[in-house]
């Protein structure tokens, strides 16, 4: 099973049994559907932007899907609460842009901290969107589009 | 685990049953061996994840016989050109073995004659030629079209389109728990007389048997025109059109060892007599001016432009190897994995099983409490297990049970009872990983 936990790293396992900054909250300023169609997976983000001072107050989820796609809403709604726009932005892109790296390469642990973690969906094609839906979900609130996100690559 | 019986190898005395074996196309059947079955499909010799490769995912599409694989590559090598058109010997070869595999499908389905049998890409297209042709030839603003809550999309959608067009109405007839159709909803709803009734012999999640010769029988008292979809039957139940009675069955051939862009429609001859064609182009015209085009007889007027021609040879050798391996002895074979199958799971903790219909055969469902379809998957992936997660073009059938996906396992005339228990020990060290976080 050591392919499983390569994927599977416990900090994964974590964030989808305890989903962090899970349930809908009281109160956002913009809302989006993030879904994948192929799988059903569906995550309803709630985001809190302080437009004034271009800062991410919060980020709240809910919804299903499989433990990649909650481990990184979860790992997300945590680490990008309180980060300017362009800081959360830049996550993304790195996050977008580790997934894509091919497995063979080995990751730089420097660039991409604790996003490493989710490395090991490299050896699984089939599961890479699974672990960008909640990104792009974020990424298209920030930009401004506001969009349903749906990702099927 | 199953200690030195591996699937992925031959049993000892397969050389010698090989070689009279199934597939050479001269034989009687012989007495059903898995492991001479085996032998015939290359692909199941591979590993997978350095395990040897187990192939569950038999609904969504079948692996293919060497006799399969020759037959394609020996006819584009020696007979392949154009059909129905060159007044040259090759292209009335050519011809020629089209429309034998075009006599073949008809004896395979006991249709009364070849003219019944319209080769299209699959069942997904075969649906939309019917449901365009039926569309336009009866179907009027008001009137009403039947399916149940199990259809594959590709056997709804293509009605949704054909009642948005004519400003019919879709009604749907009700699953029930146990994963059988409501038969007396169905006859409730025939009652109202829609003009047609589109129903699938096998649900492809579920792995329901519908009552196909009943339905007909109570559809036609209603004077209801009847559409079976096949796709996920003709591999694993009896198929004989004029018993079933029904007016049209569509199936693909790449979920019956035969190569993907095949398919067929059957349709009574008298019913495909009146439909209007469904695409114009070559093959199904008889004459064609600038004022006015008319068309050519059954099936022909179905199949404009150049046909797949190479891939019904293909179809038609993989129906071939299908009698001779001997429908009866593959569906007994199948029919007792399949218990074994749904006995193992329900003996697993936390494994729900969904429905329990009356007959099941080749496929199931099911889910896992507190773990996802999808890392069930992957897990077995890595063991070198193939099977389907999703909804499976189901998501009726997902709503009516509450999950969002399942997983599905489903079987084809070469698994074996080792297979199916390396399946469920697998199973089950996934669900532990999952549950425990590590194993
Ligand atoms: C019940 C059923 N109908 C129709 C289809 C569509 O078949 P195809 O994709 O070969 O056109 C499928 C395939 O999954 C099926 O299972």
């Amino acid at each position: 099973m050591s392919d499983l936990q390569s994927l599977y790293q416990e900090v994964i396992l974590d964030h989808s049994r305890n989903p962090r900054h899970f349930g809908k909250p009281q109160q956002w300023t913009h809302h989006i559907r993030g879904q994948n169609p192929l799988c059903g997976d569906e995550i309803d983000l709630y985001v809190t932007l302080d437009e004034e001072k271009q800062v991410i107050r919060s980020i709240h989820f809910d919804g299903q899907g499989c433990s990649i796609s909650i481990a990184s809403a979860s790992f997300m709604a945590e680490h990008l609460s309180g980060k300017s726009r362009t800081e959360a932005l830049t996550w993304i892109q790195r996050f977008f842009q580790m997934v894509k790296t091919p497995f063979t390469e080995p990751l730089n642990e420097e660039e991409y901290g604790d996003l490493i973690v989710f490395g090991g969906v490299r050896a699984f094609p089939s599961r890479v969107k699974c672990a960008t839906l909640a990104w792009h979900a974020l990424e298209s609130v920030l930009k401004g589009e506001g969009k349903e996100v749906i990702t099927t690559e | 685990m199953v200690g030195e019986v591996r699937p992925g190898t031959e049993a000892p005395n397969t050389h010698s049953e090989r070689n009279k074996g199934v597939g050479n196309g001269l034989s009687t059947p012989s007495p059903f061996s898995v492991y001479a079955i085996r032998a015939q499909f290359p692909v199941l010799h591979r590993a997978m994840h350095g395990k040897p490769l187990i192939y569950l995912d038999n609904a969504a599409s079948t692996q293919k016989p060497q006799v399969v694989i020759d037959t394609l590559v020996r006819f584009y090598s020696t007979t392949y050109s154009n059909v129905h058109r060159g007044a040259y010997a090759l292209s009335e070869e050519a011809t020629a073995r089209y429309e034998e595999a075009r006599q073949i499908v008809a004896r395979f389905l006991g249709a009364r004659s070849w003219r019944e049998i319209v080769f299209v890409r699959g069942a997904t297209e075969g649906i939309n030629l019917l449901a365009f042709s039926l569309g336009e030839y009866f179907l009027r603003e008001g009137d009403t079209v039947v399916v149940t809550e199990m259809e594959h999309h590709s056997n709804l959608v293509p009605w949704q389109m054909a009642c948005a067009r004519k400003g019919a109405h879709l009604r749907v007839v009700p699953l029930r728990e146990d994963g059988d159709l409501d038969l007396d909803q169905l006859e409730t709803l025939l009652a109202q007389k829609p003009k047609i009734l589109a129903v699938t012999h096998v649900s492809n999640s579920l792995g329901t048997v519908n009552p196909i010769r009943q339905i007909v029988e109570i559809a036609h008292a209603y004077g209801v025109v009847v559409v079976v979809d096949g796709a996920q039957a003709v591999a694993h139940v009896p198929v004989n059109v004029q018993e079933l009675d029904c007016d049209f069955y569509v199936f693909s051939g790449h979920k019956i060892y035969g190569p993907t862009g095949i398919g067929v429609v059957y349709g009574k001859e008298e019913w495909l007599d009146r439909l209007p064609p469904y695409q114009g182009g070559g093959e199904m015209i008889r004459e064609v001016t600038f004022e006015k085009t008319t068309y050519n007889d059954i099936p022909y007027r179905f199949e404009a432009g150049t046909p797949n021609i190479v891939d019904a040879v293909g179809l038609g050798a993989a129906l071939q190897f299908v009698e001779l391996t001997g429908r009866e002895q593959i569906f007994r074979h199948e029919d007792q994995l399949i218990k074994e199958l749904e006995k193992g799971l329900r003996a697993i903790q936390g494994v729900r099983v969904l429905g329990a219909p009356q007959k099941r055969v080749a496929a199931i469902s099911f889910v896992v409490e507190g773990v996802h379809a999808h890392d069930i998957g992957t897990g077995l992936d890595l063991h070198g297990i193939c099977v389907r997660t999703g909804h499976h073009c189901t998501q009726p059938v997902m709503r009516f049970y509450g999950v969002p996906a399942t997983v599905r396992p489903s079987l084809a005339m070469y698994n074996t009872r080792e297979e199916i228990e390396r399946f469920l020990a697998a199973l089950e060290e996934v669900i532990a990983f999952f549950r425990r976080g590590s194993a």
